[in-house]
């Protein structure tokens, strides 16, 4: 469980990073930025870059921080930084729920908000949360810079639509307002692991009805994405029972579930209804 | 003597910190890996992934032409060298099944060695391995042992042997019984998984022609001999030394072709070669254990009373018959029956191979799955005669009265002689302590309210202290220091803490003085290691007689010295003094020992040193005692189950040190909640085995194990050993699977649901849908 041979890189700024990006990429060269994902598939051999770039040493990129009405978080801020709330309000009390479920707590310490977005594992908590809230993916090239929205970043497993010559320099997640609800649910067989399925839901009300609900699914398909068919099972109804049956149900059957040696696509669909029902129910109390 | 008593630790029963945690604690640990040797090479093997297949040609020169490549061998370079043998000795009935160190002609599952290279460093080596082009024809695939078996080499069939115990007349006692209720249960594929991998670093001194093996573990003085008949070589001329082990449960030590791989390197290369396994090798490579199907029935009287048990079950051996031989076969069939009396019993198994990784012997072998097996039959003639489950377990218990109770089965080359025990009174307590009439009440009153809580036990009987003997030799130096020298193995147990405190009883000392040596075969000619919860059973008595004999010879010695009788003597914190009189004349261990050596005029015609060397024949295993209980809350809507609360109640008959007796009955908990809810090895119907990573061979963490409730008893020690001890190792996971299934069909209201484990929360969703909940 050795790697295979690579160059190592450490550049100390964006536009270094890149350049050398541009450079060897076309060669399998790659970002590091955390690792606790790259760094074990190349000891097994799954991946072998030819070059690592590692952008730990580049100046910029640990910001986070409100602008512009949407949370900023740069390439090398790590989970654990949301531990604390990262901002005031609704979204910083939610990315704080959110992270205790990623991983455990060292790999925490290490792995980084950006690079597990850029790795879009689809059971990713925050490829989930991007996905749900409508998250901007800020790519940076030597040719410049692109804003891709979170519908059209998560292609499929472990697939997005950053070339490969750019770097995921930041992610920018909308502010939420305050009297946003918000519920989250998971659930795999140990702590820590990869989610089966899982669910983050967000809504407001007005006059006593719900609108404008984000349904966001991860884990369960091959990418997260919202469900808009549970979605408008919610719109302009009342919360309660029989609309967060319908969502749920609505979402269970909108998905495309994966399959694999341990889990089939039937139990991941009456799971994924279980979970999106009991996050409405969490988001209503 | 008060501040003498606080200063003497360590004595029996004593709950004292273990000896050998400072470095451990510190990082001053020497495991396999941190050994190393100047000069050596690293080897890195090459493995089948192939299931099953002829091998057709294998291309080495890729990798041979690799700089740094030393070099790169197929079975060919080492045609000479036998299949690994059998630790028992050799057995001609099974010999066709052994595995060769690397593939001769057939590889026979996926991680099967086929190649191995040599390089002047870990990474090139695997660099080179991936060069390496092996050719396999497929054959076809053997994945279930109960499926029809398949030719073996053209000379027998995968059908190993067919292991038989039992006694009675079956088909008359079947033929008269009230009522029949028969079960087909499995128990899942499982491993012991120590944190450490294995590792093994071979170093031939051509100085002094002695042959050296690093890494060993467990047994390695059982390895030393079986590498000695293997390679041809003398007692005296091959040493395996244990270090540090970071776990064994069972796996770790055995000896496997990468040990003999790295041994016969280091003769040929003239280089010290050192090997260390990853995880994806160790889940694929080092012994699986427990998979096994069984088609039980019992004939049941009107009473309630089990008066015939007739089992057939086919154990799921992989692609090798390997150290262990047919042990885990003996060991099911041996202990099948366990604390019921069951007066008629035959079982059945077929011992077979199939294209997986070889599987051996993992913490509480046979019990494990027999225990499950058993404890859901037992829950299911319950239903059957419409009896609560207790009242059943209490009728068909072997009773005070009856013990020592004997049976005509084979347990490891003796017969199963139940040490006295009150089964049914251990019951009683347990059952008080956790309130267990109270308990159903809430947890009915629960159910009523929705939620899917119940409640489960499983009883069983353990075996431990595997004889026949072991000995001991101790040291005392001229400045009292202690050394204890055995043949046992600490693999993490605490061995010796245990070995010290034991010795630290007769020579009246703190047991931090003493030092205990294990796993050094050039320290000490003979030992059995460490297995089968055996270690402070024999080794731990060997010991014990040991010590008594250093005393006496001290106290023998002091007498002469100080003018006064043996008898008037005792020690205390290392020193000799008259009993009656603490603080008169008296004399230190050191000052004895100086008076006994060669040339001392003190020493008369004692022989020389204050020094002994016991031994300790036992004439059958011990036999501990206890149950499980489980409490657990199912959801319904993900299949998930919450382990609510946990008891385990074990007689332990002397407890040397109970922090380290619970220290094991919460760690094999552990491993038995791993395997009642988590852990499975999975194939493909093409042999590829799909948990290779602990993504997806699910061993629990500290979030899923509850923290047991002990009661831990010393009501009824040993009548095999003098201490009255018996083994602590196996018991916290005998019992964990049939109690947690027994309290999942509680919970969810449906018996005799549970018949497979480990209970994913898929398998659980499918019952609950099966039964439309």
């Amino acid at each position: 469980m050795k790697p295979a041979a690579f160059e190592y890189h450490a550049p100390t700024t964006i536009d270094e990073a890149v350049a050398l990006l541009a450079e060897h990429a076309p060669n399998d060269g790659r970002i590091l930025a955390g690792g606790q994902s790259l760094v074990p598939t190349m000891a097994f051999r799954l991946a072998r870059p030819t070059h690592l770039i590692d952008i730990n040493n580049v100046a910029n990129l640990d910001k986070l921080a409100i602008e512009s009405g949407a949370l900023c978080i740069g390439a090398t801020v790590r989970h654990a930084q949301f531990h604390t709330p990262a901002c005031d309000g609704v979204l910083g009390r939610l990315l704080t729920d959110v992270v205790s479920n990623i991983a455990h707590y060292p790999i925490r310490q290490r792995g980084t908000f950006c690079g597990s977005v850029a790795h879009s594992d689809p059971a990713s908590e925050w490829c989930m949360v991007a996905a749900t809230l409508d998250a901007t993916m800020i790519a940076q090239s030597a040719s410049g810079e692109r804003l891709i929205p979170a519908k059209d970043f998560f292609e499929t497993v472990m697939t997005t639509a950053l070339n490969e010559d750019e770097l995921l320099r930041e992610v920018r997640i909308p502010v939420l307002s305050d009297d946003t609800v918000y519920g989250f649910q998971e659930f795999n067989r140990r702590a820590g692991d990869f989610a089966i399925s899982m669910t983050l839901v967000t809504y407001q009300l007005e006059g006593g009805k719900i609108v404008d609900p984000h349904v966001g699914v991860g884990g369960a398909e091959d990418r997260p994405r919202r469900i808009a068919e549970a979605e408008a099972a919610l719109a302009g109804q009342t919360p309660g029972d029989d609309a967060f049956r319908a969502a749920a149900d609505a979402a269970a059957a909108a998905i495309d579930p994966m399959e694999d040696h341990a889990t089939n696509a039937q139990y991941r669909r009456d799971l994924t209804a279980t979970l999106v029902r009991r996050a409405l129910e969490n988001a209503a109390s | 003597m008060a501040t003498a008593t606080n200063r003497m630790l360590g004595h029996l029963g004593d709950s004292v910190e273990r000896l050998e945690d400072p470095p451990l604690v510190t990082g001053k640990g020497r495991f396999v890996g941190d050994i190393n040797f100047p000069d050596q090479l690293h080897m890195r093997i090459v493995r089948s992934d192939h299931a099953h297949g002829k091998i057709i040609s294998v291309d080495t020169s890729a990798a041979e032409a690799v700089p740094g490549v030393v070099a790169v061998w197929t079975t060919e370079n080492i045609d000479d060298v036998p299949p690994i043998d059998f630790r028992e000795g050799s057995d001609p009935t099974l010999a066709l099944f052994r595995q060769y160190p690397l593939a001769r002609e057939l590889v026979r599952y996926v991680g099967d060695p086929v190649v191995a290279v040599f390089a002047e460093d870990p990474y090139t080596a695997e660099d080179a391995a991936e060069l390496v082009v092996i050719e396999i024809e497929p054959l076809p695939v053997l994945i279930n042992a109960d499926d029809p078996p398949q030719d073996f080499k053209g000379q027998a069939t995968t059908e190993a042997a067919i292991v038989e115990q039992g006694y009675g007349d079956i088909d008359t006692t079947f033929a008269n019984a009230f009522k029949v209720v028969e079960i087909d249960v499995k128990v899942s594929r499982h491993t012991g998984v120590p944190m450490e991998c294995r590792g093994a670093i071979g170093r031939y001194d051509e100085a002094r022609d002695v042959l050296e093996m690093y890494g060993a573990a467990k047994v390695p003085h059982r390895n030393r001999d079986t590498l000695c008949r293997m390679l041809n070589r003398p007692a005296s001329g091959l040493h395996l030394f244990e270090g540090h082990t970071g776990g064994g449960f069972g796996i770790r030590g055995e000896l496997y072709p990468e040990d003999v791989l790295v041994c016969v390197a280091a003769m040929r290369l003239r280089r010290p070669v050192k090997w260390i396994e990853d995880r994806r090798e160790h889940l694929m490579a080092a012994n699986h254990s427990r998979q096994q199907r069984h088609i039980i029935r019992a004939a049941v009287a009107e009473d309630g009373e089990v008066v015939g048990l007739d089992d057939e079950l086919y154990l799921d051996q992989g692609g090798y018959i390997r150290t262990h031989g047919t042990r885990v076969a003996n060991m099911t069939t041996g202990t099948l029956p366990g604390p019921y009396r069951f007066p008629v019993y035959r079982s059945i198994c077929h011992f077979r191979l199939t294209n997986k990784t070889p599987a051996a012997t993992y913490r509480s072998p046979g019990r494990c799955e027999s225990t499950f097996v058993r404890e859901r039959l037992m829950d299911a003639v319950a239903v059957a005669m419409d009896m609560d489950p207790i009242a059943l377990r209490r009728r068909n218990l072997i009773s005070l009265e009856e013990m020592p109770y004997g049976r005509a089965l084979d347990v490891l080359g003796d017969s199963v002689e139940h040490d006295p025990g009150d089964y049914a009174g251990l019951l009683d307590q347990g059952l008080a302590q956790i309130g267990w009439d109270d308990l159903q009440k809430k947890l009915a009153k629960r159910r009523a309210n929705g939620e899917m809580v119940g409640a489960g036990i499983s009883m069983f009987f353990e075996k431990s202290g595997l004889g026949p003997s072991d000995g001991a030799k101790i040291f005392v130096d001229n400045e009292g220091f202690i050394e204890v020298v055995t043949g046992g193995a600490s693999i993490g147990q605490g061995f010796e803490t245990a070995m010290a405190q034991i010795a630290a009883e007769d020579l009246g000392t703190d047991y931090r003085r003493i030092r205990v040596v294990h796993g050094q075969t050039n320290r000490i000619d003979y030992g059995v290691g460490a297995h089968a919860s055996r270690a402070t059973v024999l080794t731990g008595t060997a010991v014990s007689l040991t010590a008594q004999a250093v005393r006496a010879k001290a106290l023998d010695m002091a007498a002469e010295l100080l003018q006064t009788s043996a008898d008037s003597l005792t020690i205390t914190d290392g020193v000799v003094h008259a009993k009656d009189n603490p603080t008169g004349p008296s004399l230190t261990l050191g000052e004895i020992a100086e008076a006994l050596i060669p040339t001392s005029k003190l020493r008369g015609d004692r022989e020389p040193y204050l020094k002994g060397e016991e031994w300790f024949h036992i004439e059958h295993q011990t036999y501990p005692y206890g149950h499980h209980i489980a409490v657990v809350k199912v959801d319904p809507d993900t299949g998930g189950v919450e382990i609510e609360k946990y008891f385990i109640a074990y007689d332990i008959g002397r407890a040397i040190n109970p922090m380290m007796i619970e220290g094991q009955l919460v760690g094999g908990l552990a491993q038995g909640v791993g395997g009642a809810l988590f852990e499975e090895f999975t194939y493909s119907e093409t042999g590829d085995p799909q948990a290779v990573t602990f993504a997806d061979y699910l061993i629990p963490t500290l979030q899923e194990v509850p923290d047991p409730e002990i009661l831990l008893t010393e009501d009824f020690p040993s009548i095999r050993t003098p201490l009255g001890i018996k083994g602590a190792g196996e018991a916290g996971i005998t019992g964990a699977a049939g109690a947690i299934a027994s309290a999942i069909d509680n919970a969810i209201g449906i018996p005799g649901a549970v018949t497979e484990t480990p209970v994913s929360p898929q398998r659980l969703k499918k019952i609950l849908s099966e039964h439309g909940k």
